[in-house]
């Protein structure tokens, strides 16, 4: 079934360990989900799906994602824009600050975010004054997504910015085009790619973030209650047939996002290798 | 060059609005933290840290990390030897299949070992019949941290050894050196640096877990709490300055990981420069 043509030692041991492993740690656990939907029968699963509660868990979290994806689009491409571009005291200490909602555990961020935007916060007390409740409502689940993901898009962006061709940008220059045709027609085209992947990410993320949502979020059932906290409240009264319905739907979106990406990240390594 | 750039006060707004949103979004929320932990003093927040709930939760979620980082790296170094030394069919797909975790709801990844050793589970029954306490204990702790946390030394790991190629390996097994001297005197220096980078991450994110390991602990205090899940009792409690004491060590260890990710970054580039190989870059995303 395998062929390897190196002569170095270990293959069939490291290969038969990282199966068995990943078998274990990862296929087996996960096929309980596929196993246990296959037990339930689709009219079961619709029952859950299709509750006005479900399906409102499931606006809330694909909106909020949406646009904050979208958000983190516009910043993110900035940010990277600014990192790569420019000079400036400080830009390796922001370039590593970046990644900080990466490293910051989820807990900490939800209870840092609720306590900046509720009522009497730092930022939250002038929101407040001009009547933005960014705190218990939908607003204050965007932002905590906002935060979660930022630098996807950042460290998609990056990187392709670096890499394109200066001469281009003189060419077009020596052309006669102006900065902002030059964006257009040279930068945008080319980072469009990464853009999408960079948000796609952000948005997968995002639909399955928990815990730097559940504390800004207000968790009302229908109105400020996401996906992955009604998965949540149904396993605590031990429904595991709601659980697993729910969560069922949320993965295979998880997945086909994942090959969106996978796919846009091979359409784009074409292109720049044909270039 | 200045063909290549914008007018100044473009350039100067740009970067104004990139810096206000990242104080706005990053520097604010890490601020927060460390203000709400002592705004009642020092003593209060030492206090608040040494209570016997919150060092359990700490003690736990030490002991967790322990086990399961090393679990991953072993799992880390045979995957990336197999994949990164090795040509063989259906690569891609393993590789796809290891970073499974990394787009898996945390809350469905504690989900999943409900469904296979909760008392409803598929070995449910069995464990209860022979005693053997899986979830809302220990083993479901520390199982779901592995999941979430499964891939990520194999995947700073595999671009390194990649990068390395396979020449130097084949030389010293010409030279008459085992299977086992060549990893450890030839493989492992150069991955050094990534292997290091990858535990680093993978010890953040063991640590940090929320979603997943909410699901499996049971919440018993001073038992099945991670460090987490004590701020979260903390803070539904209205204990707010105790909530951010505990998030200030969390807050702490983001900080010292995102130090040491750039000092290896730094490190790494340095070394690869100086042996003329090429500079990639390694992942950044956790």
């Amino acid at each position: 079934m395998f062929k390897h043509k190196s002569t170095l030692p270990g293959f069939r041991i490291s290969l038969g360990y990282t199966i068995f492993y990943l078998g274990l740690i990862v296929l087996i656990p996960l096929s309980m989900l596929f196993i246990k939907t296959s037990s339930m029968g689709l009219k079961e699963i619709w029952m859950v799906v299709s509750h006005p509660r479900t399906l409102a868990a499931y606006r809330l979290s694909f909106t909020a994602s949406f646009i904050a994806g979208l958000v983190n689009v516009v910043f993110g491409f900035l940010i990277a824009w600014v990192l790569s571009r420019y000079s400036f005291p400080g830009k390796k200490l922001i370039d590593a600050m970046v990644d900080f909602p990466f490293a910051l555990p989820t807990a900490v961020t939800g209870i840092a975010l609720t306590s900046l935007y509720s009522q009497n916060g730092w930022v939250g007390q002038y929101l407040y004054q001009f009547g933005i409740q960014s705190a218990y409502n939908p607003l204050g689940i965007t932002i905590a997504l906002i935060f979660i993901g930022l630098p996807f898009v950042v460290r998609t962006v990056e990187p392709v910015l670096q890499e394109l061709d200066p001469e281009l940008e003189d060419a077009a220059a020596s052309l006669g085009a102006d900065r902002w045709q030059i964006f257009i027609k040279i930068f945008f085209p080319n980072l469009i790619p990464a853009l999408i992947t960079g948000f796609t990410l952000a948005f997968a993320r995002a639909i399955g973030e928990y815990g730097s949502v559940i504390f800004i979020a207000g968790n009302i059932p229908g109105k400020t209650e996401i996906a992955p906290l009604l998965i949540m409240t149904k396993l605590e009264q031990f429904d595991y047939t709601g659980a697993t319905a729910i969560a069922v739907v949320m993965l295979l979106i998880s997945f086909a996002l994942l090959a969106l990406t996978n796919f846009l990240q091979w359409v784009s390594s074409k292109r720049i290798g044909m270039g | 060059m200045s063909t290549r750039t914008e007018p100044a006060w473009i350039r100067r707004a740009l970067i104004g609005i990139a810096l206000s949103f990242l104080a706005l979004f990053i520097l604010l929320p890490l601020t927060v933290v460390f203000m709400n932990a002592l705004n009642k003093g020092i003593a209060i927040y030492l206090k608040s840290l040494s209570d016997p709930a919150a060092l359990a939760a700490i003690r736990l979620t030490l002991l967790t990390a322990l086990i399961a980082v090393p679990f991953n790296l072993i799992f880390g170094v045979a995957a990336s030897w197999a994949i990164a030394k090795f040509d063989f069919r259906l690569k891609n797909l393993l590789i796809t299949l290891i970073d499974l975790p990394l787009s898996v709801s945390p809350v469905i990844s504690g989900l999943i070992f409900v469904l296979l050793f909760g008392a409803q589970g598929a070995l449910g029954p069995w464990l209860r019949a022979h005693g053997i306490k899986v979830i809302f204990a220990l083993p479901a702790i520390i199982l779901t941290t592995i999941f979430v946390t499964f891939p990520m030394v194999a995947r700073e790991l595999i671009p390194v050894m990649k990068a390395f190629g396979n020449e130097e390996e084949e030389a010293a097994m010409t030279l008459g050196a085992n299977g086992f001297q060549t990893f450890w005197r030839v493989t492992l220096p150069n991955i050094k640096w990534g292997l290091l980078y990858g535990v680093i991450l993978c010890n953040a994110r063991a640590m940090g877990e929320f979603g997943a390991v909410s699901v499996v602990s049971g919440h018993i205090r001073g038992q099945t709490n991670t460090l987490p899940l004590h701020i979260e009792i903390l803070y539904n409690e209205y204990n707010f300055t105790a909530a951010f004491a505990a998030a200030s060590l969390l807050a702490m260890l983001a900080l010292v990981t995102l130090i040491l990710k750039s000092i290896i970054e730094f490190k790494y580039r340095a070394e690869l420069a100086a042996a003329g190989k090429f500079v990639i870059k390694m992942e950044n995303h956790v």
